[in-house]
């Protein structure tokens, strides 16, 4: 037999000796970082960069595979006893000695985890992970000419990069409301020290909103350039339209970090994905309702909130509790009770 | 529905504002559920995994005397802590506000033969839904006794204190076989339905677990050991089984708490719902230790009000329930562990005989139960 096979059965083995629990339920009382188990992270510090921003040293567990520069993770943290999952670029580079990783989080008004993170985070604590991912990295081969075009915490991904590779011919325009706002300034003018970077630096509070139409004066060669652009909404959105209209979109990448916020509204149309049916909801009809009044197999029991016999996943959008009116937004694995929420907005349920 | 009706000096309007009051006790709660509670039953069950597996690692030795009391009494306050403040409010969804996967009414499974998919269908709904309306909630004597004089008397009911006693000592069979509805499903008709079929299935394979857990790969693990593990793991089922059939029985069954006919429910409001759930659960009262060792249970009051609510709240709720039944002259029943328990299996014997066989209990006059 080969020790794959025999690990298998030692482990069916220990399954019995652990039933109705997982061997890994008592491993994860002692070990939650060991190799096999759900990723997770240690916080092991947390350093502050800005007024409101800190860098987070995250020591991940034994079945982290490491990231490329430029890339995201999800963080899965407990704020006030309920778990949220964000994305973060990871801002240490590929080759840090001590395996550790960081990421730079700016707390953001009303977020919950960015303000968790930055000011009431402790070592010690232990995080959940997802493996790294994304697209916005840079390519093998190292383009000839690059340019980063970044604003506020876009600054962080870009900066992934930059701590991770020696570029020979490298701009960065980045963009912050003012000087003490500007995340990484100290090293960003270190490597502009080292002859590394040409930065231009703006402060929006003074200098007003960069114009997109005025990069021909700031970067001359800027259609030559390789370009990763990551920022807010509108400064993406004013790039991909600048880079369209001189036919050179594919010299542009870019990274957004928070999808279209979801505004929370009174009914709209519910979607049920795997049946694929749309109907259009009231704020007062229960979304268990909705359901079976579109032939859809809903599951259901006391039809009055206290059974959980009604949980579905939301996909998407916001419901409302018609007992006590709060909101709740999809995120990943929220579940939702059918029988006491209404649509709040339009929304996606899995059935 | 036996004594005149404790509350038929409510008037409607009264009763809904009733419900108003236990929906703002509710709220409050909902609103300032945290971190404190979430770090509660990460102790709980923290607490209890390590308890389990120091208790499981001592039985190795249990051939020695004094490693069988120790490991035996330590693996009976696990099995308890694990169904009865871990298993039974998990399973109500009581901390699915955390959004852990791995603490969640979804996906939990307990160590009880019945599997939790099931259990949640025919007490989370069935019975918190109809709570003590005759015919509907079957938790009312499980099906095998009579709980109120109203219940028509037949010589089988001669027997109830005998299978009250065997179903104590095997109570995690009993509840699985009656979130089989094996009686009505063993029919000839119904016993090739394919769902009841699926289901015996299911309930089949964790039976297996379980007791190859407990009786076959643990004893094993111990060697020379075998036998007095054997005993022990057999020891903790009973002392558990016994344990949450007590707490279990003090929730509905002493004297004073009230049953309803199927009629009553037709059309009931919320508040009425609630009126119901008060007069139809009795509390435990007790330390602090007391109220763990029952999974909060003994606020069974306040735990039929909102089971949906984290039991670790359920102490600081009680104040403000209790406070509700004196301003609508309510009886708010409770009581030490023994007298609640003598109480219920006093109720078991005497509803084995006929009514006119016993005296019966003196009912309260209206007056009486204004003034209690
Ligand atoms: S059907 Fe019981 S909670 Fe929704």
């Amino acid at each position: 037999m080969t020790s794959v096979a025999l690990r298998s059965r030692a482990w069916k083995l220990l399954e019995l000796v652990t039933t109705p629990l997982l061997p890994s339920d008592y491993l994860d009382l002692v070990s939650p970082l060991r190799a096999g188990a759900d990723l997770r992270g240690r916080i092991e510090a947390i350093h502050p960069e800005t007024g409101d921003a800190a860098t987070v040293v995250i020591k991940p567990g034994r079945g982290w595979r490491g990231h490329v520069a430029g890339q995201y993770i999800r963080v899965g943290i407990d704020v006030d006893g309920v778990r949220l999952w964000r994305a973060y670029s990871v801002t240490s580079p590929t080759s840090r000695a001590d395996g550790r990783i960081t990421i730079t989080v700016k707390a953001i008004p009303d977020g919950k985890v960015s303000n968790h993170l930055v000011r009431k985070a402790r070592p010690g604590t232990v995080i959940h992970l997802d493996q790294a991912t994304g697209e916005f990295v840079l390519p093998k081969t190292r383009p000839a000419k690059v340019l980063f075009l970044t604003a506020g915490s876009g600054i962080t991904p870009a900066m992934g990069m930059l701590r991770d590779t020696r570029l020979a011919d490298v701009v960065m325009i980045h963009s912050a409301p003012r000087k003490q706002d500007v995340i990484f300034r100290n090293d960003l003018h270190d490597l502009v020290a080292d002859k590394a970077l040409r930065l231009l630096e703006l402060h929006t509070d003074t200098d007003g909103m960069l114009d997109v139409a005025r990069l021909q004066d700031l970067v001359p060669d800027w259609a030559e350039r390789e370009t990763w652009a990551c920022g807010p909404a509108g400064l993406l959105d004013a790039a991909e339209e600048h880079w369209a209209r001189h036919g050179v979109s594919e010299r542009l990448h870019t990274e957004r970090f928070r999808p279209s916020v979801v505004v929370a509204g009174d009914g709209g149309e519910v979607t049920f994905g795997k049946t694929g049916k749309t109907v259009e909801a009231d704020g007062a009809t229960p979304l268990l309702d909705v359901g079976e009044g579109a032939g859809v197999l809903m599951p259901s029991g006391c039809r009055m909130g206290i059974c959980f016999g009604c949980v579905t996943p939301l996909k998407s959008g916001a419901v409302r509790d018609l007992r006590t009116g709060e909101i709740t937004e999809a995120e990943n694995g929220v579940l939702v009770q059918t029988c006491v929420s209404a649509a709040a907005g339009p929304c996606e349920l899995e059935r | 529905m036996t004594a005149i009706d404790p509350t038929a000096h409510l008037t409607d309007e009264q009763i809904e504002e009733l419900g108003r009051e236990l929906d703002a006790i509710r709220d409050e709660v909902i609103a300032s559920r945290g971190e404190k509670d979430a770090a509660y039953i990460r102790k709980v069950i923290s607490v209890q995994r390590r308890l389990e597996l120091t208790s499981r690692g001592i039985l190795l030795f249990s051939i020695f005397p004094p490693a069988w009391l120790i490991g035996t009494a330590g693996l009976s306050v696990a099995k308890i802590l694990e169904n009865m403040e871990i298993g039974h409010n998990v399973l109500h969804g009581q901390w699915d506000w955390m959004r852990d996967p791995k603490i969640h009414s979804t996906t939990w499974e307990w160590d009880h033969v019945s599997p939790a998919e099931q259990w949640k269908h025919s007490h989370n709904q069935l019975h918190h839904t109809y709570t003590n309306v005759i015919g509907k909630d079957n938790d009312l004597g499980y099906g095998i006794m009579r709980v109120d004089e109203d219940q028509k008397w037949h010589p089988m009911h001669l027997g109830q204190p005998l299978w009250n006693f065997i179903n104590a000592c095997f109570f995690e069979y009993g509840i699985a076989a009656y979130d089989l509805e094996l009686g009505k499903n063993l029919h000839k008709r119904r016993r090739n339905n394919p769902e009841f079929r699926a289901r015996a299935k299911a309930v089949g394979r964790k039976i297996r677990k379980q007791v190859l857990k407990d009786y076959v790969i643990h004893p094993l693990l111990s060697g020379p050991s075998f036998l007095t593990t054997l005993a022990a793991t057999f020891t903790a089922n009973l002392v558990r089984n016994l344990w949450s059939h007590s707490v279990i029985m003090c929730g509905h069954f002493p004297e004073g708490v009230a049953v309803f006919e199927r009629r009553s429910i037709k059309g009931e409001t919320r508040g009425q719902w609630y009126l119901r759930q008060m007069m139809g659960s009795a509390n435990i009262s007790g330390s602090k230790a007391m109220h763990i060792m029952t999974g909060n249970l003994s606020h069974q009051i306040e735990h039929h009000l909102f089971p949906d609510l984290p039991s670790n709240r359920y102490a600081e709720v009680a104040v403000k329930v209790k406070a509700l039944f004196e301003k609508y002259e309510l009886d708010y029943v409770s009581g030490p562990l023994p007298k609640q328990v003598f109480s219920a299996w006093h109720k078991v014997f005497r509803l084995s005989l006929p009514n006119k066989k016993v005296k019966q209990t003196p009912k309260k006059t209206e007056k009486e139960l204004v003034a209690a």
